[in-house]
């Protein structure tokens, strides 16, 4: 029996793999599909104070490997989130996790301070990172001082532990996660899309009416990988892996590299029952490699002699 | 469980760039309804990367039917698959098409364009099972596109062509031979599927007579069950429209619930 408790001091999980957010709608979508109470925890959907809009269609462009997405946070507010979905929520023993916006400082203030109000949800993840919601993707992820701002008033506002999650859009995700530290984050995920666009040279359209969207999926993986590796080295708080993991393989390369957890996103799309599939395999790895815990394996990366001490 | 891994291809019947698949699927067959569909993995990588939305064409005890059209690489590498191998679905999605027992006895008309005949033979049988009776109007470009008119012929239904160039039936767009249609009768209800153009045009048709009608939408979709809101279109729900999901709040809606975008 392998240990896959995950203990990221301010949240205990069953195990290290949660749904990202934007790619398992509320939670309850998949729950034909799997067995909910299987995953480590479920980062829902991002929400704003009121129900919101979207961006027009087309929002979705498939490429090699990757899927760029311009949904624009379509959703439904935290009144009706509240109200009828997080109720049923309650009834599983999953870590439920409530994805952060904000188009102002007020609106987030507004939307932890509401949610602050509701039981069942263990902790927020603060989306400074959305890359489609103003133009060219612009996001308070992409500033240290922005994000140094903004994370301190939501810690301030919520009772909650805040993880945030960070943009990959940036020159040095390093100094971005630190401003996050500083401000008092207690973990950090990452890496949201990245900011991407397709044409279609028939039309010569842009493949979304966006023009510019977030590229995910197992494209993106290596990239990344590395920033996940780089934030894990700067900073003390625990980190949370993601993008592009559809496999135990793949999730096991960011808890090698430092993150203490992943969440999968667009995998879930392709097969429904990725995640449990994910655990299973990393259990497996575990189990084959005499590992009796997971947390055995966290930011084990052996670097070359070349590199090391250096 | 709406999922299953390990559908067995029983048959790959090729007319050109259309195929029709036969599908054995204990889990998935059961309870699916016209108007609905599966999301198919056509392979086992990640290129591509997707599952394709495909509705379904056919059901008769355990075995689906879905008949497409090769338009892309994914839809170019189902083709590819073979009598025999395991296929990846998930499903039956959606929201289907509605008709209630008022319905028997009476005329409907079902008006296909291209590949989006697929789900109206599945519409067909279960009108006409209920007692209600059935006309198809099938369009296409040429001859070549209505690779399914002799199995509509066959299965007994009343069916009309047309194809743009002539090549077969009426000289015309479908919804040219359905403004010839109505003229002799008007159906008590319209189904259709199709390009977006020709539905639009349908739509118009359709509320100058009054005539009720349904239509069943096709969208690039990212999971097809609701996750991702990808798939939206503008929808009225008795207010004054929202992007709603065609994968789950259709993808057949009524002809007063679709706000048609223009083209530009």
């Amino acid at each position: 029996m392998v240990d896959l408790t995950t203990d990221l001091g301010f949240m205990k999980l069953q195990n290290p793999v949660l749904a990202a957010s934007g790619t398992f709608g509320y939670g309850l979508e998949y729950e034909p599909f799997l067995d909910l109470n299987a995953l480590g925890g479920i980062v829902v959907k991002g929400l704003y104070f009121g129900p919101r809009e979207g961006n027009p269609p087309p929002r979705l462009a498939e490429t090699a490997g990757g899927l760029i997405n311009a949904i624009g946070l379509q959703g439904v507010g935290v009144e009706k989130f509240a109200g009828e979905i997080l109720p049923q929520l309650r009834k599983f023993w999953t870590a439920i996790l409530v994805n952060v916006c904000g188009s102002n400082d007020e609106e987030y203030i507004k939307v932890i301070e509401y949610l602050d109000r509701q039981e069942g949800i263990v902790a927020y993840e603060l989306n400074i990172s959305c890359p489609n919601v103003e133009q060219n993707g612009v996001c308070p992820a992409l500033d240290s001082d922005r994000t140094f701002s903004l994370v301190q008033l939501a810690k301030q506002s919520s009772r909650r532990p805040v993880v945030v999650k960070l943009s990959p859009n940036v020159t040095d995700i390093a100094e971005i996660a630190q401003a996050a530290e500083e401000a008092g984050a207690d973990g950090l995920s990452l890496i949201n899309t990245i900011l991407a666009m397709a044409v279609d040279i028939e039309t010569r359209r842009p493949k979304l009416a966006n023009v510019f969207g977030g590229l995910s999926g197992p494209a993106i993986k290596p990239i990344a990988l590395r920033m996940v590796y780089q934030v894990a080295s700067a900073v003390d708080i625990p980190v949370i892996g993601m993008g592009g993991i559809g496999s135990g393989a793949d999730a096991l390369e960011f808890l090698i590299a430092g993150a203490r957890a992943v969440e999968v996103g667009t995998a879930n799309f392709i097969d429904p029952t990725a995640m449990v599939k994910i655990v299973r395999e990393v259990e497996d790895f575990c189990r084959r490699n005499d590992l009796r815990k997971i947390s055995e394996i966290i930011g084990t990366l052996k670097l070359w002699p070349s590199k090391k001490g250096g | 469980m709406p999922k299953d891994p390990a559908a067995k291809i029983i048959r790959n019947e090729e007319w050109g760039d259309y195929h029709l698949f036969r599908i054995e699927s204990a889990a998935v067959t059961p309870g699916s309804q016209p108007g609905q569909f599966l999301m198919v993995r056509v392979n086992d990588s990640i290129y591509p990367l997707l599952r394709r939305p495909l509705s379904i064409h056919a059901r008769e005890r355990t075995i689906l039917e879905i008949f497409f059209k090769v338009t892309g690489q994914g839809t170019a590498l189902l083709a590819q698959r073979k009598e025999g191998q395991e296929l990846d679905i998930l499903g039956p999605l959606g929201k289907g098409f509605a008709w209630d027992a008022g319905l028997k006895g009476q005329a409907v008309l079902l008006v296909g364009g291209g590949r989006g005949i697929a789900p109206l033979y599945f519409l067909a049988q279960e009108l006409r099972a209920s007692g209600v009776r059935v006309k198809v109007l099938y369009g296409g470009r040429s001859l070549p596109d209505l690779a399914l008119r002799q199995k509509f012929e066959k299965s007994g239904l009343d069916v009309a062509c047309s194809t743009d160039d002539g090549t077969h039936g009426f000289r015309g767009v479908v919804t040219e031979l359905l403004q010839e249609e109505i003229k002799k009768n008007i159906p008590a209800a319209l189904y259709a599927c199709g390009p977006d153009p020709m539905m639009k045009k349908t739509a118009e048709i359709a509320g100058r007579k009054k005539i009720p009608a349904q239509f069943s939408l096709e969208s690039m979709m990212g999971c097809g069950f609701g996750a991702c809101w990808g798939c939206v279109k503008r929808i009225r729900k008795g207010d004054a429209g929202a992007w709603r999901k065609i994968c789950e709040d259709g993808p057949v809606f009524s002809a007063e619930e679709i706000v048609w975008e223009e083209e530009n």
